[in-house]
């Protein structure tokens, strides 16, 4: 149980402080001068850089099942890449992700 | 699809942050519900949504705090789950630096995992978009996901209960992330980004403060920047 008050608010205010600068760093501080070749070329990679790497564990060990391998939600992310490659369309790719999810869950009970 | 309007740009970033819902609520839910149980008041838990907005740095601190953690070690390490957004930062720099500075403050204080996938997604698909179209794309991603994860926080500490478990909606979060990332695995070096990515997280998941994604991340952009300049 937390009942340190001042504490509390100590950690609020610092982890906004501190979170808000990071995402402020490069747009605030570099804006509009131009950055290098090369730096822009690693940029490029940022997103396909960083999220698969921050999904994997959840996917792999979903906290959900103690972090056990679930074979349910492990075909549920393989339909949700193939659902999204086959149609390019976000919230499609999210509902087969999630029907598979269902499916997979209800039948893997079944056998 | 053709956005020449800074008005349809929001349209279409209210369009792309709208699915994102069903991983952002069952997840503000699942905190206003921890963090009351561990002994924050309505308003520290509203505040905590509010003044940090990055929900995998919220369960941290939260955490450490419930654990008596010293507080210099709850804010380095739940800084730390953070340090990613720097490279978000970087990755917008080259398409929203010029916007006044104002606008790159409020960019700044929105800048989430959400909202900057969908961005970085629809800014590389339509090059010829002014900054201004981009602000205001940004500023549609964000709509409903922000304002949604303040609110879903104070619903959890009311109603004190999280959504029912067979929905499984904890996978919503790596669902949502995984439908973005698919579309954008368009060349190699993108595909061996992702790879490299995915294996060192998990080899690399034992190290403290987040290390693990730190070095999978820059790890990958290297791969993917030097395929590209190899090809």
């Amino acid at each position: 149980m937390i009942t340190d008050d001042g504490l509390v608010w100590t950690i609020i205010f610092a982890l906004g402080a501190g979170t808000f600068l990071i995402r402020f760093s490069f747009l605030g501080i570099v804006g509009k001068r131009p950055l290098p070749d090369w730096l822009l070329r690693h940029l490029r990679y940022t997103a396909v850089a960083v999220l698969p790497g921050l999904v994997a564990p959840l996917i792999f060990w979903p906290a959900a099942t103690g972090g056990e391998l679930d074979p349910a939600r492990l075909l549920a992310a393989l339909f949700t890449v193939i659902f999204g490659l086959l149609t390019r369309n976000i919230l499609a790719a999210i509902m087969g992700g999630l029907s598979t999810l269902y499916v997979a869950q209800i039948a893997l009970r079944l056998i | 699809m053709t956005v020449t309007t800074t008005k349809s740009a929001y349209a279409l970033g209210l369009q792309d942050g709208f699915p994102f819902l069903i991983a952002v609520i069952p997840f503000a839910v699942l905190f206003g519900v921890v963090a009351t149980e561990a002994g924050l008041d309505l308003l520290q838990v509203l505040s905590f949504s509010v003044v940090v907005i990055a929900g995998a740095a919220q369960f941290t601190a939260l955490q450490l705090m419930i654990e008596e953690a010293p507080t210099l070690v709850i804010l380095v390490t739940a800084l730390a789950v953070n340090l990613r957004m720097a490279m978000y930062s970087a990755s917008l720099t080259p398409y929203l630096g010029d916007a006044p500075l104002l606008t790159r403050v409020f960019v700044s204080y929105f800048l989430v995992d959400q909202s900057y996938a969908c961005s970085i997604a629809r800014f590389e698909e339509n090059p010829h978009w002014s900054t201004a179209t981009r602000v205001s794309y940004f500023f549609g991603a964000i709509t409903f996901v922000c304002p949604m994860w303040y609110a879903m926080t104070v619903v959890g500490a009311l109603i004190g209960t999280t959504l029912p478990e067979w929905l499984a909606l904890d996978f919503a979060v790596p669902i949502t992330f995984l439908a973005l990332i698919a579309p954008m695995l368009r060349t190699i070096p993108h595909l061996a980004a992702a790879v490299t990515s995915i294996v060192l997280a998990l080899v690399f998941a034992f190290l403290p403060y987040n290390l693990g994604l730190l070095i999978a991340a820059l790890t990958a952009m290297a791969v993917g920047a030097e395929l590209e300049r190899r090809a």
